[in-house]
């Protein structure tokens, strides 16, 4: 018997109006691997992560997270996943522990369990000391740490990641990554992300997918990619080989992503 | 540390709660984060209970001594009071829908939507949690009219009517607040509308003077509004003032569903 996949996409193609984002996608994940998406702005990384998560219907093609079908059991999938948006994505009128226990709550973790389960996700990202702080006060990397405790706290068996260190100072950016790999040696789970450094994805990736324009251009590990290119290619290489460095394919998607950073400039004041 | 699995739990699925505890279990989720978020900032309640106060102490005391409005043998006080407790409590909801857009624009909406919960289950959480703030909206006008003399009931059972009540009118009025926000999706235009029907559901309502007395178009409009309802038990509970209890709370229940239903029909178009 073979394992089941942690996410397996087919077919999936998605589109805003006249604009199509997700072009006949397929992509299988592997339970236990730390899997990359990489691609420009406008690519559909984003479109692909949301659909997955099922927060937008699939319209044409399949979704399986481990076996499970987003358009028929959907709060079953939501049951196994973490997700961390784009955006950083916390109350700051809360503190650090109220916001991790609000998703605990969300998530059904049994009363008993709750404040040690809080105490516990908040200690793996190194909060325990601003728990009860505002998280209006937090520095960006702090507030994605909390983000990830959020994402940690039932225990997902698939945590999804988009663009976790995006607007990250270097130092931040280490320390969320260094997270991320920890609680994947701990727990043993599968790992989805969107990221634009490549370097990164290169060190951190079991394996990467290369999108560009709603459809797949490459996939495989960072090392078989970057050997099928040139013998000394580094994974920006082969990114600009595959995307030709193209603008077209920005201008949409570039709007999107410039309108999602504006209401975060907005609200971080 | 326990290890969490990487296959499909299938046990997890089986031991979901039932969707009716899973929607207690959201509003009570929702109504303790509003308490926290009221704990951490009490500068609100202070700020709210401005324009309630002037409109006992300014308009209240002044119609009563000009005697403009009949009000019967109740004086024109007592009769206000219970209005402006609804009206504060419609200015509170009305405006909760800049709340949901503002999750929006913060990438919290989306984290809500992919938790396991019915969008009926998030809308209701909200709803009552804008009931939450109300209610402390509510205490404070309740402490002030009592101050300014009038003579309310002090029956605790009535008292927690009074609360279930406002909470039913909040619930309303939040989720007609969260409906528009999915209809425009911006918080300045939300603002504007908010603006535009405040006044005319107050002033299309029996909170500041007896439906008899208004021109008939008037009157059908305000025996359409939640508010007059809402409005008519508040005085019934709070100063005796004859009312059909039945008929206020079927239409407050039947409103509160009819809002909750409505708004999170229209979740999915903030979730884009």
């Amino acid at each position: 018997m073979t394992v089941e996949p942690a996410v397996e996409v087919t077919g999936l193609s998605h589109r805003f109006g006249d604009h199509l984002a997700v072009d006949d996608l397929d992509l299988t994940v592997s339970p236990g691997e730390c899997f990359g998406l990489l691609g420009p702005n406008g690519a559909g990384k984003t479109t692909t992560l949301r659909v997955l998560n099922t927060l937008y219907p699939p319209q044409s093609g399949s979704v399986r997270v481990f076996g499970l079908d987003v358009r028929t059991a959907a709060m079953s999938v939501r049951r196994l996943l973490g997700y961390v948006p784009q955006q950083l994505s916390i109350e700051g009128a809360l503190s650090g522990r109220e916001n991790v226990s609000w998703f605990a709550r969300l998530f059904d973790v049994p009363r008993r369990e709750r404040a040690a389960r809080v105490a516990e996700v908040l200690e793996i990202v190194d909060l325990t000391d601003a728990a009860d702080r505002l998280a209006s006060t937090y520095s960006g990397g702090m507030v994605r740490r909390l983000e990830l405790a959020q994402a940690l706290v039932n225990r997902p068996a698939l945590l999804v990641l988009d663009e976790p260190t995006v607007g990250l100072d270097p130092v931040a950016r280490d320390s969320v990554w260094a997270r991320v790999q920890d609680m994947q040696e701990r727990y043993g789970m599968t790992v989805l992300l969107t990221t634009h450094y490549m370097e990164e994805a290169d060190l951190l990736c079991d394996r990467v997918a290369l999108m560009h324009l709603g459809r797949l251009r490459a996939i495989g590990t960072p090392n078989s990619l970057k050997a099928e290119l040139a013998p000394d290619a580094s994974l920006e290489d082969v990114f600009r080989h595959h995307t030709g460095e193209s603008l077209e394919g920005q201008a949409k998607g570039g709007l999107r992503d410039v309108r999602g950073t504006r209401r975060t400039a907005q609200r971080m004041g | 540390m326990s290890v969490a699995p990487a296959a499909p739990p299938s046990a997890w699925v089986d031991s979901r709660p039932r969707a009716v505890l899973r929607l207690f279990s959201r509003i009570g989720t929702f109504c303790l984060i509003e308490l926290q978020k009221l704990r951490h900032d009490r500068t609100e309640l202070i700020t709210r209970a401005i324009q309630p106060v002037l409109w006992l102490v300014i308009f209240g005391q002044t119609f009563s001594r000009i005697r403009a409005i009949p009000t019967g043998d109740v004086p024109y006080l007592d009769y206000l009071a219970p209005g402006i407790i609804a009206q504060s409590a419609l200015f509170v909801a009305i405006f909760y829908g800049i709340q949901i857009i503002w999750e929006r624009d913060a990438g919290i909406l989306t984290k809500l939507l992919v938790t396991p919960s019915p969008r009926s289950a998030l809308v209701a959480g909200k709803a009552f949690a804008a009931g939450v703030r109300t209610i402390s909206q509510a205490i404070v006008v309740l402490i002030v009219a009592a101050l300014l003399g009038v003579s309310l009931t002090w029956n605790p059972l009535k008292l927690l009517a009074v609360l279930a009540v406002v909470v039913l009118g909040a619930a309303f009025f939040s989720c007609l607040s969260m409906t528009i926000a999915g209809l425009v999706l911006r918080r300045d235009r939300l603002m504007g509308i908010g603006q535009a029907i405040t006044m005319p559901l107050f002033f299309a309502s029996n909170a500041l003077y007896p439906v008899d007395i208004m021109p008939t178009w008037l009157r059908a409009l305000s025996h359409a509004n939640p508010l007059t309802y809402e409005v008519s038990a508040l005085r019934g509970l709070l100063i005796g003032h004859p009312t059909n209890y039945l008929l206020d709370f079927t239409v407050l229940i039947v409103a509160a569903i009819a809002g909750i239903c409505a708004a999170a029909a229209l979740m999915g178009r903030l979730a884009r």
